[in-house]
C-alpha cells in the first residue's frame, strides 16, 4: 500500500518531544504503522532523537530542541510515513513463554474461573491456545503490553493492588495479560510465574520482549519450572 | 585508593544526564534530578558535564579521602566543611589525603550534587552510570550509597576548573513558591475552560509523594471533560497528568514511559531542574508558554552554561 493514504497526526507534546497519532483506536493496522516508523527511527540512529516512545497507537519521540526543530522533525517523520513500510518486513520474532500454573504462582485462577464461569482448567488452556502480540512496553523495565487475550478470560483488576508481586508473575486485567519482569507492587490477577528472566540491565539485549514480537505462553510443570530457575 | 563512605546521607545515588534510547524497552532516563546544577558542579572541577556525581537528596554525605582530589557541591543550599571547616561553594576546592568532607541538610531545594575530578568511577549500564532506582541497576549496584561503600575516582579527561558564574546563574533555589512554565499538554481539549482556569490560576501543595517518578501535587480538584479511557500513549519527561481524582501528577526522571491518564501541561525544559527540587509542602503555580519561548529559554540556559564552561 502507498503511505499516502496513511492518516496520521502530529503535535507538540511537550518542547522536547513530538507526538505521532495514527488514529485513536487499538487496531492492528495503527500499530503496524508506529512499529514501521519506530523500526526506520530506532535504525537510523539519529544522534538528534533520545528517545522512542511506542504505544498501542502513537509514537512519542523525545529530542534535542536546541539540534532540531519540531518543524523539521516533523517532516523528517512525514518524509518515512510518505515512503510507506518497508516491504521486505517479516513477521515479528516469535517467543515462548514457559509458564507454571500451579495454585501457590497463581492465587487468582480461582477468581477468573469464576468470572467468567468456566473451570481453571479452562483458563489454563485458553491461556496457552493463542499467539499474543507485543504492542509496546512501559509500566516498568522489560513490561510488555500483550493483545490477544481470549475474550473469555476478561477479569477486572483486584480492587485493591497487592504490594508485592514476584518476578516472573503472569497476570491478567481487564483485556490484558503480561509478565511482571520485576518484582513490584501490582493489581493484576495472577494466573501462573514464568521461569523467564524477562528483563537483565547487564544483557546485550535487556528486555525478552521487544514491541512487535509474538509470544506463545506454555504450561510447564513445578519440577520443570523449579530445574529452569536461572541460578543465582 | 578510594572514599570511604563514612555516613550516606539520606538518600544518595551516583547520577549522570540520563541514560537514553532506552524508553522503548519501559526504561525511563533516570539521571540528575537537578540536572543544571550537576553539570555546574562538574564544570567547576573541569569535568565533562555528563560525568558521574552524586546526588544527595535532604541530608549530605560524610566521605573520607584515601587520596587527594578535586571537588566541588552545586544544588540546594547545605554546609561544605572539609575537617570541619566551612569552604567556599564558589569553585572547585582540593581536599587532602585522609581528609573528611561533611556535606549538611539542604534548604532552598532537596538535591545537591558532589562533583569530583575525573568522575566517579561506576560501570556503565546501558551506555549510563545513571542510578534506576526502579529496576535496581546502574550507579553502585543499582542502589543508594551505604556506609562502608568504597567509591573510586574516575579517570575521565579533565580540562581547566572553573570559578561560578553566581551572577548571571539562572534561577536555582526554591523557597515557598516556584511559578513552573508549562506548555500545552498533548490531552488539554480534555479538559474545560474553568478546569484550565483553575489550573493556571490556582496555587497547588506538593504531597508527601514527591520523589524521582514524580510529583503529587493537591489543590483544588480539575476535572477532565472526557471521562472515557485514554489509549495509553508515551509520557514526555515533565508531563502533567490528571488522574480522575483530579490531583495533577508531575512526571519525573524515573517515570513511566507510558501512560493512560491525560496530560495537562508539560513542564518547559529549562524548568525541569527546579522540579528536582521540590519537596513536601512547597508551592507551585503554572503558567503557560509557547513552544518556541520554551525552546528560546532553554537556549538562554544553555549560552549561559556555555559561557561559564568556556571561561
Amino acid at each position: 500500500m502507498p503511505g499516502s493514504t496513511t492518516r496520521f497526526r502530529v503535535t507538540a507534546a511537550s518542547d522536547s518531544s513530538l507526538l505521532v497519532e495514527f488514529g485513536s483506536e487499538i487496531s492492528q493496522d495503527a500499530h503496524e504503522q508506529v512499529l514501521s516508523l519506530f523500526q526506520v527511527l530506532l535504525s537510523e540512529r539519529e544522534a538528534r532523537i533520545r528517545n522512542l516512545h511506542p504505544a498501542y497507537a502513537s509514537l512519542l519521540i523525545d529530542f534535542d530542541p536546541l539540534q532540531i526543530t519540531h518543524e523539521d522533525l516533523g517532516s523528517h517523520v512525514q518524509k518515512f510515513i510518505d515512503l510507506g513500510p518497508p516491504s521486505a518486513e517479516g513477521p515479528g520474532r516469535s517467543i515462548e513463554i514457559p509458564v507454571c500454573y500451579d495454585a501457590e504462582f497463581g492465587p487468582d485462577l480461582p477468581s477468573v474461573a469464576e468470572h467468567n464461569r468456566i473451570s481453571i482448567e479452562e483458563v489454563i488452556r485458553l491461556h496457552t491456545s493463542v499467539t499474543y502480540h507485543v504492542y509496546f512496553l512501559g509500566f516498568s523495565p522489560g513490561f510488555a503490553y500483550l493483545g490477544g487475550l481470549p475474550p473469555q478470560l476478561r477479569t477486572p483488576r483486584l480492587a485493591t493492588p497487592r504490594s508485592r508481586v514476584a518476578a516472573g508473575s503472569v497476570g491478567i486485567a481487564g483485556e490484558q495479560t503480561g509478565v511482571y519482569p520485576l518484582e513490584s507492587p501490582g493489581g493484576w490477577r495472577l494466573i501462573g510465574r514464568t521461569p523467564s528472566r524477562m528483563f537483565d540491565a547487564s544483557a546485550n539485549s535487556p528486555s525478552l520482549l521487544q514491541p512487535g514480537n509474538s509470544v506463545r505462553f506454555s504450561a510447564i510443570d513445578r519440577s520443570s519450572f523449579d530445574k529452569s530457575l536461572p541460578r543465582l | 585508593m578510594t572514599i570511604s563512605v563514612l555516613d550516606p546521607g539520606f538518600a544518595t545515588t551516583v547520577q549522570d544526564l540520563g541514560r537514553y534510547g532506552c524508553a522503548h524497552l519501559g526504561i525511563s532516563p533516570s539521571g540528575a534530578a537537578d540536572s543544571l546544577a550537576f553539570r555546574t558542579a562538574n564544570l567547576m572541577v573541569g569535568n565533562h558535564e555528563n560525568a558521574p556525581a552524586l546526588e544527595m537528596t535532604l541530608s549530605g554525605v560524610r566521605l573520607k579521602f584515601g587520596e587527594s582530589a578535586v571537588i566541588s557541591i552545586a544544588g540546594a543550599e547545605c554546609s561544605f566543611e572539609i575537617d570541619g571547616n566551612p569552604v567556599s561553594r564558589r569553585q572547585a576546592v582540593q581536599i587532602g589525603s585522609g581528609a573528611v568532607l561533611k556535606c549538611g541538610r539542604m534548604s532552598n531545594g532537596v538535591r545537591t550534587y558532589l562533583a569530583v575530578q575525573g568522575g566517579f568511577d561506576v560501570p556503565l549500564v546501558l551506555g549510563s552510570a545513571s542510578t534506576n532506582m526502579v529496576a535496581r541497576f546502574g550507579g553502585v549496584q543499582g542502589r543508594m550509597l551505604r556506609k562502608g561503600d568504597q567509591l573510586q575516582i574516575g579517570t575521565l579527561p579533565v580540562r581547566k576548573a572553573r570559578v561560578l558564574d553566581v551572577e548571571n546563574m539562572p534561577r536555582s533555589g526554591i523557597t515557598g513558591e516556584t511559578t513552573f512554565r508549562v506548555t500545552r499538554g498533548v490531552q488539554q481539549e480534555w479538559f474545560a475552560a474553568d478546569a484550565l482556569l483553575t489550573f493556571f490560576s490556582q496555587p497547588f501543595k506538593v504531597t508527601e509523594q514527591c520523589g524521582r517518578t514524580g510529583i503529587r501535587l493537591v489543590g483544588e480538584r480539575i476535572a477532565a471533560l472526557n471521562t472515557s479511557q485514554l489509549l495509553t500513549d508515551g509520557i514526555p519527561l515533565g508531563a502533567i497528568q490528571v488522574p480522575p481524582e483530579g490531583q495533577p501528577i508531575i512526571l519525573f526522571v524515573d517515570q513511566q514511559t507510558t501512560g493512560g491518564y491525560p496530560k495537562i501541561a508539560n513542564v518547559i525544559a529549562a524548568d525541569m531542574h527546579l522540579v528536582g527540587q521540590l519537596r513536601p509542602q512547597d508551592v507551585v503555580r503554572f503558567r503557560e508558554v509557547s513552544i518556541s519561548e520554551a525552546v528560546h529559554l532553554l537556549r538562554e540556559q544553555e549560552n549561559w552554561l556555555k559561557r561559564f564552561s568556556r571561561e
